[in-house]
């Protein structure tokens, strides 16, 4: 049951009984599809896929990448060992936990079908558009996970959020789906709300949306306004997101940013990784109990070059990787088929081979968190995609 | 029912302003709409922007100062990175510089209905820089392709746009090559997106009775059209598809070497094509007066527009002297580049206020609200422009950053706020509702009395 009135008290302020506010009657959400929950978080800038998590046992590894890759395994402010093959960046430290249970996994050797021009704008636009090079860049004007809600029964304006100031155009489309800015918390004094409903009480466009705004602001917990702290700001998303999803919400979306690391990489992905890494983290806090019935998807445009360039850094690649978390999914290991580093496995030469698409796995996830027909997500959602064999992202 | 100056200014304006001491001013009316339209450009000369020249000499500079900042890094001197981040600072400054004047331009306006529709004609060919290099260009196109021609002929305002550097890039015109001239039997390829947005959105209409051959006869046609950060606009037949293309039945081009003049002689037939008057007209009409306007007023509008070839003063006659446009009032809702303008206007302050702040003051009060309210200044979401439907503004994100900013943001501008009772009457004068002005006289702070008024549905629609 929700509470939707905009005001808990003081309407003898000016005089107007309670009954006389149409915001003061309550409704009740009707049931929204299943219990599981899918957080899908666009990391933009291109995240350096063989940096979060490096494939140590191939030979080639530490040859392209001499500097990024110079402290051995397991040294002091070096790489974390997942297993024989594979060591996790060390910003992921915070994570390693959820490692250890299987609720943290990776995909390795992924992209969306973008290939060649490597702009960040092009490939987050179709990272979030879902589509493939056959429809030309910035033609989508919906977004894969509307088109996903546009498939499912009883989706309500709650169902899916965007969380964060920044357009979201893989929740936009459609199918209903909500957005919030913490940042815009709805701070008003009881006589200011008084008032203000007054005023919107026979607009029912207005009174329904500051309705749901004073809702939504109200759930935050105090001092949750977003500060100047660009450290935080992710973690205030995950917070508010979670917070969604703990009440009628199923679907949220919302972006990480700073993975464009063409110099210094090792302190901005230090930087980016423990804001990811406290991101996951104040989700799983956040979502409690639901945390067993989450997927958390974070996917970036496209990856970056296996060599190492000139100033520390990396440069727009192809293939690259997807963090995924969660109760939902089968951690503890990396999925994805490895191509290999030697030169004439490379895309072009120059990057890492993808050898699954992004929207498989998504495409899997989804029908797995709430049973999506293949048809449905091969026609509609990614047109085009080839979903292939289950890869078992799932638990 | 509001007077008829009263909805001129909000529907077609910038907004109401401050009743001046002194003789009152003559009521607007649909004439006086028109008449701001031919008359002198006083805020383009007021509030200039940048030209094309600084902004193509400002994003000629990036990719050297880049090569130059990676070379520097790897060679240990941080000298060049130093200069590229502040070639980026200085880039990012430009591009606000030119956000502020487009908004003090309407702050001061006297009627504003020429800033309005700058921003329709800008929406409908809407462009979004991809990167800095661009962000000042943004402003150019809109002085050089949109502003000239308000008041002409579409045509003329079609060819500007489409040929125009930031069109071309934001719609991968640069790219496209024909794939049997002289320089695609080499490398590159056709693209078809500025072809296809133009047959789409800028003139047919997405219902329109072409073809998806049109769109690859058009985009071969397009071929040639050219810029580059070094060489500026040009035309260039090396990449010129050769041959002539037929676009709805009619062959274009063949000469040798082509040149821009098959180009623009298609433009043309697209752009008095009856089915590109009608679109327009209906866009029109969706904009200014409502979502599902009058068909006899949008009939009449594009009757207007094939009767005079094209010519648009004779559309917003059409429009502004039908019924139609002055009923329906509050239909739409104020986006929210209108909204802060149009409170700014109430509140008394000047397009020199706006256009002197520096730029944390600007991204703090202007911009940085603008986001949050859904419409961050420069970057509609894609190429169809903003959405006009009240539901896409007005939702609980969208409406708490309108609250949050009328309760406290104009602190920020003026000093003491003026009384609520006086502000009400400049912002709406008699299309203030009694729920509002009861509200008003309750309000607990000037603050607060002040919030109510600009959150209100009075002041927020149209």
């Amino acid at each position: 049951m929700l509470n939707r009135r905009l005001f808990l008290q003081g309407s003898a302020l000016i005089g107007c009984s309670a009954a006389a506010h149409p915001l003061m009657s309550t409704a009740t959400f009707a049931a929204a599809p299943g219990e599981n929950r899918l957080v899908v978080i666009i990391l933009r800038g291109a995240m350096d896929g063989l940096d979060l998590v490096q494939p140590r046992g191939d030979a080639g590894f530490a040859r392209y990448r001499p500097g990024l890759a110079a402290l051995a395994v397991g040294e002091e402010g070096g790489a974390l060992p997942l297993d024989d093959f594979w060591a996790a960046h060390p910003g992921l430290a915070g994570l390693m936990p959820l490692w250890a249970a299987g609720e943290l996994g990776f995909v390795h050797a992924t992209s969306t079908p973008y290939r060649d021009k490597r702009s960040h704008f092009d490939g987050q636009d179709l990272l979030e558009a879902g589509t493939g090079m056959d429809v030309p860049v910035g033609m989508a004007r919906d977004g894969w996970l509307n088109r996903m809600l546009q498939g499912m029964p009883g989706v309500q304006s709650q169902t899916a959020f965007s969380v964060g100031a920044e357009e979201m155009l893989i929740l936009s489309g459609a199918a209903p789906a909500s957005n919030w800015a913490p940042a815009s918390r709805l701070d008003l004094s009881a006589q200011a709300r008084l008032l203000l409903d007054h005023v919107y009480h026979d607009d029912p466009l207005f009174r329904d949306a500051a309705t749901e705004a004073v809702e939504i602001s109200e759930g935050m917990a105090p001092g949750d306004k977003m500060g100047g702290d660009a450290n935080r700001q992710p973690l205030k998303l995950a917070e508010f997101a979670a917070a969604r999803l703990r009440e009628e919400t199923r679907i949220a979306s919302f972006s990480v940013g700073g993975w464009d690391t063409h110099r210094n990489q090792p302190g901005a992905m230090k930087a980016g990784l423990r804001r990811l890494s406290g991101t996951v983290l104040a989700l799983k806090d956040g979502l409690g109990p639901v945390w067993g019935k989450t997927a958390v998807l974070a996917m970036t445009e496209f990856g970056r070059t296996v060599r190492e360039n000139g100033s520390n850094g990396t440069d727009h690649g192809t293939g690259g990787a997807m963090l995924v978390a969660g109760g939902a999914v089968r951690g503890g290991r990396v999925h994805g088929h490895w191509p290999g580093l030697a030169e004439a496995d490379l895309y072009a030469g120059r990057d890492l081979m993808p050898t699954s698409d992004v929207r498989a796995w998504a495409g899997w996830a989804m029908r797995g968190l709430y049973g999506l027909d293949a048809g449905l997500i091969e026609g509609s959602v990614f047109p085009g995609l080839q979903m292939g064999a289950d890869p078992g992202l799932l638990l | 029912m509001p007077s008829v100056s009263t909805i001129a200014a909000i529907r077609f304006g910038t907004g109401l302003l401050p009743r001046k001491a002194g003789p009152a001013p003559a009521p607007l009316d649909a004439a006086a709409l028109l008449g701001d339209l031919t008359a002198r450009d006083r805020m383009a000369a007021r509030f200039p922007v940048i030209t094309r020249a600084e902004a193509e000499a400002l994003a000629r500079q990036v990719r050297p100062a880049r090569r130059a900042a990676q070379a520097g890094t790897e060679a240990g001197d941080p000298a060049p990175d130093i200069a590229y981040r502040a070639l980026r600072q200085q880039l990012r400054v430009a591009t606000n510089r030119g956000a502020q004047m487009v908004l003090a331009r309407a702050v001061d306006a006297e009627i504003g209905f020429r800033e309005r529709l700058v921003q329709f004609w800008g929406d409908h060919f809407a462009t979004r820089a991809r990167g800095p290099e661009l962000g000042p260009m943004a402003q150019v196109f809109a002085e050089e392709a949109i502003r000239p021609h308000l008041a002409g002929r579409f045509p003329d305002m079609l060819k500007a746009a489409a040929t125009h550097p930031m069109l071309m890039v934001y719609l991968d015109q640069t790219s496209s090559v024909g794939p049997n001239s002289k320089s695609g039997r080499k490398r590159g390829g056709l693209n078809e997106n500025l072809a296809r947005e133009m047959l789409e959105l800028h003139t047919l209409g997405v219902g329109g009775s072409y073809a998806q051959a049109d769109v690859r006869q058009l985009a071969l046609l397009l071929t040639g059209l050219s810029w580059t950060y070094r060489a500026g606009w040009h035309f260039d037949p090396t990449k010129a598809e050769p041959g002539a293309e037929v676009v709805l039945g009619e062959a274009y081009g063949g000469a040798d070497p082509a040149d821009v003049t098959e180009i623009h002689a298609a433009l043309e037939d697209l752009a008095l094509h009856p089915e590109t008057g009608r679109h327009l007209a209906r866009k029109l009409a969706v904009h200014f007066t409502s979502d599902d306007p009058d068909a006899g007023m949008v009939a009449a509008m594009a009757a207007a527009y094939s009767a005079s070839g094209g010519e648009l003063m004779p559309v917003y006659a059409a429009m502004l002297e039908h019924p139609a446009a002055w009923d329906s009032f509050g239909a739409k809702a104020r986006q929210p580049q209108d909204f802060l303008v149009a409170a700014l206007r109430a509140l008394g302050v000047t397009g020199a206020q706006v256009a002197a702040l520096a730029h944390g003051p600007a991204n703090n009060n202007l911009l940085g609200p603008l986001r949050l309210m859904g419409q961050p200044f420069g970057a509609p979401p894609g190429p169809d422009g903003w959405p006009e439907a009240a539901a896409e503004w007005i939702n609980p994100q969208g409406l708490a950053a309108r609250i949050e900013w009328a309760m406290k943001g104009p602190r920020f501008w003026v000093n003491p706020l003026p009384d609520p009772r006086r502000l009400l009457r400049a912002a709406l004068d008699d299309a203030a509702g009694e729920r509002l002005a009861w509200a008003v006289g309750r309000a607990e702070t000037v603050a607060e009395g002040t919030g109510l008024i600009l959150a209100s549905p009075d002041f927020n629609r149209r």
